[in-house]
């Protein structure tokens, strides 16, 4: 170790004390602070109006309070998400606090006391009063390192971050050598959370070594998977930690350039990295001599404009040079040839946002965590058929079984688990014999999954895996960039046999002509887009292959999700006489009035959307979903009455 | 649809793009930013912007139009008053995205990709929004719509329905004033 440099600590800790002086200033100690999570999903849910709502009764009430907004908590099946710090209480979280309830909590709890036990989720802190959420196998088995501090601040206040002990690793890395950073990295054995598990240590060492000047470092945010969205909420929430995982980065390659590559279809996340970065140059931790050090860093924003194979790190350095965004051969790597043909490094933003707390804690902290091969945690988004939907944060090792069943609640409405999509349109989909596969890179690799970006879509019976793998095939056929041939015109056979399979028009030879293709696509292909997108054909027809079966041979969708091969109908033993909630319903008009003032559905005008079915009142529970058609009754629509 | 106005909207256009570019950089790295900025001001790249551009930075026109179509954000005829993007991400899929595509280009009589042609509606798909526990998810008007249902399109639509016959009346109400 070098001997401590008074100068960065003693910058670092006037910045730091006057941060804290200002967030104490801001939060007087006996006023309550309410929190409310502001990501994008909390606004789809309504957070904006709940906001509204807490503002409009304090002032009406004028009770003075703190309203902050905060990012996500991960927690996306309670949005609106709220938690309250009310004196003389322990810091309460509240899930679906919708203006109602908020204005409820202003005067019930703020102003009388009552804490209002049925809204809430959980406290956060150990108390005597209320069940915290620790109690949940949710909070209990997730181990946050990387999502630590989201939703717990405000992501477009740095004296926050700087309270809660934020900068404070890379204050250190900068009295650390270059070398002393990166052989703490390597030793902590973090692999990259892009997807391919490479070791960045490694790749930040290549890069420090191999000659060159203008060294870039880039943060890869163009996240793509559709079903994935850690990246964006990391950005949403605490850019900052992602910007000072970046500085400690470009402090060990020798990088005096850093550029955030984020998806233009993050609008907010662009918003909180930029306001983000201002404030970082602000107090001095960014841009020249940083932190009175001879390190100058410039980090700017490059909005990536919605190709999915710009994640393809050479692809991506294509795009930002103003090309089209086509990956290029390898050998060589970017770390030695990148950007403008100078060493590069591209780390995604769970990575970056990883190495503060390696930094902070050292690499045997981090190695405790996870396992031998994959230390540190994961981060999933577990979505599709699960009861708590949401971000998940934990540590690598895990079980399938453990994340969907403990951690996201298991399969809502009592249907049956049926398969999970590792992964994103490259993984697979794993049946329930997989419950008990560790979650980590080597393992899920070896069961036909990836890791990837760390999409997890969870099925039900009610999901048809044929239909789920045309819909992938649809996705990365479109996101092929035309390169190879093989994944230019593959993916694009692969698609039409398996729209003809889902018509119900697939014939015997279809499964074979399916494997082989695959083969061919994924020997052919130049990037990872080509040599893992047949990745969900393959493995839905080894693992469900049944179910293909069914809608080859007999034209049936077992999970009745192919919308050619169902038909709805209306049971005329189970109709009410009467009743017409399901004839205002239909967007096409396709249910009249049959005899006896009871309803059927005109088949051939049906478009099969389901809504009658959630019209049609439970204790009658008349409309039924069949597949094949041919089993629907056809019933003729009566002549029309001349009156 | 009269073609005058178009013409007079395409002028202005392409001044304030000339206009823009003068202050921009003939690096060829400034291409995709170029572009979104063109697209954020106008909704749209037209051919005549595309060309000025390809000027701008002495590359062929050819060239920008084949990066410019390489990338999915960028759009190449005008997008209606109202833009619907529908999520046809995974999450969204499995519950039936596909279902309330169909049902706002039902409604409106357009396909994925079309405007209106009163240049009031215009629909797009989107891979992912990122709000997958909320699925089935659409963008109306950069504001997120939840859970998203057959009838839930027909609620939306008719809210600009009645939107615009509210402006229509108290536009009639005041010329009527005077």
């Amino acid at each position: 170790m070098q001997p401590i440099n008074k100068n960065i600590e003693e910058r670092f800790n006037s910045i730091v004390a006057t941060a804290t002086k200002r967030v104490d200033d801001r939060r007087p100690s006996n006023k309550p602070s309410i929190y409310v999570g502001m990501a994008t999903c909390g606004l789809a849910a309504g957070a904006m109006e709940t906001r509204a709502a807490f503002e409009e009764a304090l002032a009406e009430r004028q009770i003075e309070a703190r309203l902050v907004n905060v990012g996500c908590l991960g927690h996306c099946y309670g949005e609106p998400l709220v938690v309250i710090e009310n004196p003389g209480f322990p810091a309460i979280c509240y899930h679906k606090v919708t203006p109602g309830k908020a204005r409820a909590l202003v005067r019930l709890f703020l102003q009388e006391g009552d804490p209002l036990f049925e809204y809430v989720l959980g406290a956060l802190e150990e108390n005597e009063l209320i069940p915290t959420v620790m109690d949940f196998p949710r909070f209990n088995q997730e181990r946050r390192v990387v999502l630590e501090k989201c939703g717990a601040v405000d992501p477009e206040d740095i004296d926050e971050y700087l309270a809660k002990g934020g900068y404070s690793a890379l204050a250190k890395a900068l009295e650390m050598s270059p070398a002393e950073v990166i052989a703490e990295v390597l030793d902590s054995g973090l692999r990259g959370r892009g997807g391919a598990g490479f070791l960045t240590g490694k790749k930040w060492q290549l890069a420090r070594n191999a000659p060159g000047r203008d060294k870039t470092v880039i943060c890869n945010a163009d996240e793509g998977d559709p079903g994935a969205y850690m990246d964006r909420t990391i950005l949403e929430s605490n850019p900052h930690q992602l910007l000072e995982g970046l500085a400690i980065c470009a402090h060990a390659v020798g990088a005096e350039n850093a550029l955030i590559y984020v998806r233009a279809e993050y609008p907010l996340a662009v918003k909180m990295i930029g306001s983000a970065i201002d404030h970082a140059h602000q107090l001095g931790l960014l841009g020249k001599a940083v932190l009175g050090t001879d390190f100058n860093l410039d980090i700017s924003v490059f909005q990536g404009s919605g190709a999915f194979v710009c994640g393809e790190e050479t692809a991506l350095i294509q795009s930002l040079e103003g090309k089209r965004g086509m990956p290029q051969h390898r050998p060589p790597y970017p770390v030695e040839k990148g950007l403008y043909q100078q060493p590069t490094v591209i780390n995604n933003v769970k990575t970056l946002s990883t190495i503060p707390a390696i930094i902070n804690h050292g690499s045997q902290w981090y190695r405790a965590i996870g396992t031998e091969k994959s230390p540190g945690t994961a981060i999933f988004s577990v979505v599709g058929k699960v009861v708590h939907p949401g971000l998940v944060e934990i540590p690598m090792g895990t079980t399938l079984g453990e994340l969907i069943f403990d951690v996201c609640g298991g399969i809502p409405n009592k249907k049956k688990f049926k398969a999970v999509q590792i992964g994103g349109p490259s993984g697979g989909c794993l049946p329930e014999s997989f419950m008990d596969t560790p979650v980590d890179f080597d393992s899920l690799a070896e069961a036909g999954a990836m890791m990837g970006s760390g999409g997890m879509v969870v099925m039900d019976e009610d999901s048809c895996l044929v239909n789920v793998a045309r819909y992938f095939l649809d996705f990365t056929q479109n996101e092929s960039c035309g390169k190879c041939t093989f994944c230019r015109i593959g993916t694009r056979h692969l698609l039409n046999i398996l729209e003809r399979i889902t018509n119900g028009e697939g014939n015997a030879e279809d499964l074979d002509l399916l494997q082989e293709l695959s083969q061919e696509i994924k020997e052919g292909s130049l990037c990872g887009l080509g040599k893992t997108a047949p990745n969900p054909v393959l493995t839905s027809i080894k693992y469900f292959r049944d179910e293909y079966e069914a809608h080859i041979r007999e034209k049936r969708c077992p999970a009745m999700m192919c919308r050619p091969l169902t038909a709805f109908y209306i049971d005329l033993e189970q109709c009410a006489r009467g009743c017409d909630a399901c004839v205002g319903s239909c967007p096409v008009d396709a249910i009249f009035t049959a005899k006896g003032r009871k309803k059927a559905i005109d088949q051939d005008l049906c478009v099969k959307c389901g809504e009658c079915v959630v019209a049609c009142p439970v204790e009658y529970n008349a409309v039924k979903k069949v597949s094949p058609p041919t089993l629907a009754p056809r019933i003729e629509r009566p002549q029309e009455e001349s009156s | 649809m009269d073609t005058a106005p178009v013409a007079l909207e395409e002028e202005a256009m392409i001044e304030d793009i000339a206009d823009m570019l003068s202050k921009i950089d003939r690096q060829r790295a400034k291409l995709i930013p170029i572009l979104q900025e063109i697209q954020q001001r106008h909704e749209y790249l037209s051919k005549a912007a595309l060309e000025i551009v390809a000027k701008h930075l002495d590359i062929s026109s050819s060239e920008v139009y084949g990066v410019a179509t390489f990338y999915n954000q960028f759009r190449f005829h005008p997008p209606g008053k109202h833009q619907i993007k529908v999520c046809l991400g995974t999450a969204c899929h499995v519950v039936g995205g596909d279902i309330i595509l169909e049902n706002f280009e039902r409604k409106l009589g357009i396909k994925d990709g079309e405007t209106t042609a009163d240049r009031e509606f215009s629909i797009e798909k989107v891979a992912c929004v990122g709000c997958c526990a909320l699925a089935p998810v659409a963008v109306v008007d950069e504001v997120v719509q939840a859970n998203m249902a057959p009838s839930k399109v027909e609620g939306i639509l008719l809210g600009f329905d009645i939107q615009r016959e509210r402006e229509q009346r108290e536009k009639q109400e005041s010329a009527t004033d005077k």
